[in-house]
C-alpha cells in the first residue's frame, strides 16, 4: 500500500498527565506495525514531522481547561472523520476537574503567587461537552490492548469490541478472590467498566474507579456496604470524586455523599 | 538595526506543551522565554482535604512518564510526617520499582525522542526504516522497564500497588524470578546502547552547571539521600524550602526554581552522575570507562550518553535485586494513629531529577497543604540560560538552522513538561 493511500493519524493533547497517548508508545511489540498501517501525520510528543489535516482518525487526549483549547478542539473536530477520546481527562474531565467543585481562582492562588498570570477556565470538562464525539476509551490510564482493539477496529470499518460490564465480571473471569467477601476490603468494582484486568484486586487492593462507571451502575447499592465497610461519607465523596469525578453516574454518587457529610 | 525572532510554537519530542520565544536585537540576545503553556491542573490545591493515603495515586496523575517518581516521593514525604520507616525487602522494592521506571523513561527520550536528532530524522518511526535494529533495541529495553512496573506494580502508566508503608501486595519469589530473563538481556541492550550514542556527534559545548541531586553514603541515589550541589549544597531533603526558592514568571505556567542567593542550577541524569558517579555498579562504570565518558560531565548534547550509563546502572540493580528477593513477612508498615498535625518533606530521584514533595497532614489524616517541586520547573531556568548561550554564539546561523538547534538544546534536558506545570513551542525574534 503506498504512503499516500494510508490512513492519517493524528494524536492530540489537552489538559492531561501525556499517559495515554504514551500507551501508544508503550506498545512496543506493534508500535512498528501500527506506524506500517497508518501515516502517522501530527503526533508531536513523538515526532517533529508535523503534517496538515485532514486526519482520518483523531485521538484526543486531556480536557478542556482553558480559553485556547475550545478553538483548538474545534478545529481538530472540523479537520477529522473520526475522533476519538483516549481517557479520563478526555472523557471525563480527569482529576483536574475536582476544580470544578471548588473556587479556581482559590486554587490559583493555593500553586501561583500571581494568579492573573494564569490562563485558564474556572471547570475540566470532557471533550464530547464541545464536540461531537465518535467513540469514547475510558481509564486512567487507557489500556493498551482496548487501544489497539480501537485503532484495529477503525482500520477495519467496523464497531470497537470493548466491553461496558463491570470489574467484577473481569475479576471472576480472571480467577480472583473477591476483596470485599475475603478481606472486607471497600472496592467501586461492581459499578466501575471494566478495561484495566481487575489489577487492584488483583494485588488485594480495592478498586478505585479509574475507568469511570459501567453501563448500568447501581451505586445507591454500593454506598450502603461502602460504609458498612467503615467508609464515612466524606471518603464516599472522594472515592467517586477522584479520576472520574463528571461521569455522571460517579458525579450523583459524590454528590449525594457530599449532602449527607454536611447536612 | 536589525530584529529577529525565533519561535516554535510547540515544541515536538517533548512530553506536554511548551513553545520557545528568542529576540535577538542587533547581535544580542535580548530574551529568551521557555513558555510553559501546558495549563495548569492545580494539584497542590485539590489535595487539600484528601486523606494522606489518596496522595500517592492522585499525585502520580501529575505525570503519565514518571509516575512512580510522585508516588515514591509521597510516600517518603508522608512517612516522614508518620514517623515510620520502610526498610529491609520493601525498600528494595522500590529500588526495583524506580530501577523499571528509569529503564522505561530512559530508553524512550534515548531512542524515540533524542537519537532523532542526532542522526537526522524527525521521529523513530523514520529512523526504524534506516535503523530498524536501533528502534528495535530501544523498543525491547523501555519493554524491559514496562515488565518490571507490570509484575511489581499492576501497570505500566499508574500503576496500582504503591501504598504509604510499602506495597498492597509483594509479589511472589517465582513472580520477580521471572522477570530476570528479560532484565539481564536489558543489561546486554543497555550496554549496547551506550556504545550507540557513544558514535554519535556532539557539538564540542560546555557549560558551567550548579548540579544538584541526592547523595547517599552508599548507593547511587533513587529513593535516599541527601540533597548536594557541585557548589557545596548539603542538607536534608526537608530544607530544601530554606535552600531553594520557586518564583513565578508571566510566560510561563511552571514555577522556576532558584538556588537562593545563587541562581539556575540544574537536576537530573548529568548532575546525578556528576555528584555519584562513584556510586555506579561495576558494569555501568566500565562501559562508562570503555565510550571514555568524563566524570563530570558538562556538555547537555552527552546527557545522552549519561542517560544510557544510568540505564545500565538501572538493569544491573534490578537484577541484583531480583536475585535476592525473598517476600517479606508484610507487604506494608502500618502507620500509627495521628494524634497531632505533622509536616513531612522528602526527595526522591525521578529519572528527570530531583522531585520534592512535603505535606501537612491534620490529626483526621487529611492533608492540609501539599508542595511539590518537580525537576522540569527546576531546570527551567537553566534550560533557558543554556539557549541564552546557544543563540549567543550561534547568531551566524540562518533561522530555520538556528530554530533546530535551540529545540535539539531543550531536548537535552528531556524536560517534562506536564510535570512541569505542570509544552514547548520556540519563537526567535531578531531585531
Amino acid at each position: 500500500m503506498g504512503a499516500s493511500a494510508r490512513p492519517r493519524l493524528g494524536v492530540f493533547k489537552f489538559a492531561s498527565c501525556d499517559g495515554c497517548q504514551l500507551t501508544l508508545l508503550d506498545c512496543e511489540d506493534d508500535l512498528l506495525a501500527v506506524a506500517e498501517r497508518v501515516e502517522i501525520a501530527d503526533f508531536r510528543e513523538a515526532s517533529s514531522a508535523v503534517l496538515e489535516g485532514p486526519f482520518d482518525l483523531a485521538l484526543v487526549e486531556g480536557s478542556i481547561t482553558t480559553p485556547a483549547e475550545l478553538a483548538r478542539i474545534a478545529e481538530i473536530r472540523a479537520q477529522s472523520k473520526t475522533l476519538v477520546t483516549i481517557g479520563a481527562c478526555a472523557t471525563a474531565g480527569g482529576i483536574q476537574a475536582l476544580r470544578n467543585f471548588g473556587d479556581v481562582r482559590e486554587f490559583a492562588r493555593v500553586v501561583y503567587a500571581r494568579p492573573e498570570f494564569i490562563q485558564t477556565l474556572a471547570t475540566s470538562t470532557p471533550i464530547r461537552d464541545h464536540v461531537p464525539v465518535d467513540f469514547e476509551l475510558r481509564g486512567c490510564p487507557i489500556d493498551k490492548g482496548q487501544l489497539l482493539e480501537v485503532i484495529s477496529a477503525f482500520l477495519g470499518g467496523r464497531a470497537p469490541n470493548v466491553p461496558t460490564e463491570s470489574v467484577c465480571i473481569e475479576c471472576k473471569r480472571r480467577g480472583h478472590v473477591c476483596v470485599v467477601v475475603a478481606h472486607g476490603t471497600p472496592c467501586l468494582g461492581p459499578v466501575t467498566q471494566s478495561g484495566c484486568g481487575a489489577i487492584c484486586p488483583g494485588f488485594h487492593r480495592g478498586c478505585y474507579g479509574c475507568f469511570g462507571p459501567q453501563d448500568t451502575p447501581n451505586t445507591g447499592a454500593l454506598v450502603p456496604k461502602l460504609s458498612e465497610l467503615g467508609m464515612d461519607p466524606s471518603a464516599v465523596m472522594r472515592v467517586f470524586r477522584t479520576f472520574n469525578a463528571l461521569a455522571p453516574a460517579f458525579r450523583a454518587a459524590g454528590d449525594a455523599a457530599e449532602k449527607e457529610s454536611s447536612p | 538595526m536589525t530584529e529577529r525572532t525565533i519561535a516554535v510554537n510547540y515544541l515536538a519530542r517533548v512530553e506536554g506543551e511548551g513553545a520557545l520565544r528568542v529576540r535577538i536585537r542587533d547581535r544580542t540576545v535580548e530574551e529568551v522565554e521557555l513558555r510553559i503553556f501546558e495549563p495548569p491542573r492545580f494539584f497542590e490545591a485539590f489535595l487539600r482535604g484528601r486523606h494522606y493515603t489518596e496522595a500517592p495515586d492522585v499525585t502520580a496523575r501529575i505525570c503519565g512518564i514518571c509516575p512512580v517518581a510522585y508516588q515514591m516521593s509521597a510516600c517518603h514525604a508522608l512517612e516522614r510526617a508518620l514517623g515510620i520507616e520502610v526498610g529491609g525487602t520493601l525498600r528494595e522494592l522500590r529500588r526495583l520499582l524506580y530501577c523499571g521506571e528509569w529503564i522505561e523513561s530512559h530508553a524512550l527520550h534515548i531512542y524515540l525522542l533524542h537519537a532523532p536528532d542526532f542522526l537526522g530524522y524527525p521521529d523513530a518511526i523514520q529512523l526504524a526504516r534506516d535503523h530498524p535494529e536501533a528502534v528495535q533495541r530501544g523498543l525491547a529495553l523501555k519493554k524491559a522497564g514496562n515488565a518490571i512496573m507490570r509484575m511489581l506494580g499492576g501497570r505500566e502508566i499508574h500503576p496500582i500497588n504503591v501504598r504509604v508503608g510499602g506495597f498492597y501486595r509483594c509479589p511472589s519469589r517465582d513472580e520477580v524470578a521471572d522477570l530476570r530473563g528479560e532484565v539481564v538481556r536489558a543489561l546486554a541492550l543497555a550496554e549496547e546502547t551506550v556504545r550507540f550514542v557513544a558514535g554519535f556527534e556532539f557539538p564540542k559545548v560546555e557549560e558551567d552547571y550548579e548540579f544538584v541531586a541526592l547523595r547517599h553514603p552508599e548507593e547511587y541515589p533513587l529513593n535516599e539521600g541527601r540533597i548536594e550541589s557541585s557548589t557545596g549544597v548539603d542538607i536534608d531533603p526537608a530544607d530544601f524550602d530554606g535552600t531553594f526558592e520557586e518564583v513565578q514568571m508571566p510566560h510561563s505556567h511552571a514555577l522556576h526554581s532558584v538556588h537562593k542567593g545563587a541562581g539556575s542550577y540544574l537536576v537530573g541524569p548529568m548532575a546525578r552522575y556528576a555528584l555519584n558517579h562513584d556510586r555506579l555498579s561495576p558494569r555501568a562504570l566500565r562501559v562508562a570507562q570503555e565510550v571514555g565518558l568524563e566524570p563530570v560531565v558538562r556538555n547537555p548534547f552527552r546527557s545522552v550518553l549519561v542517560r544510557a550509563v544510568e540505564v545500565v546502572y538501572a538493569c544491573e540493580e534490578a537484577v541484583r535485586i531480583i536475585d535476592r528477593y525473598r517476600p517479606p513477612e508484610r507487604p506494608w508498615v502500618e502507620a500509627p494513629p495521628i494524634d497531632h498535625p505533622t509536616h513531612g518533606a522528602a526527595a526522591t530521584e525521578a529519572p528527570r531529577g530531583l522531585l520534592y514533595h512535603a505535606y501537612d497532614v491534620d490529626p483526621s489524616g487529611l492533608l492540609r497543604t501539599a508542595h511539590i517541586v518537580a525537576p522540569t520547573a527546576q531546570n527551567q531556568k537553566r534550560i533557558e540560560d543554556d539557549l541564552r548561550h546557544l543563540v549567543t554564539r550561534s547568531l551566524d546561523l540562518d533561522t530555520p538552522a538556528l530554530t533546530f538547534a535551540c529545540e535539539r538544546a531543550i531536548r537535552n534536558h528531556d524536560p517534562c513538561i506536564s510535570c512541569a506545570t505542570h509544552f514547548l513551542s520556540v519563537e526567535l525574534v531578531r531585531e
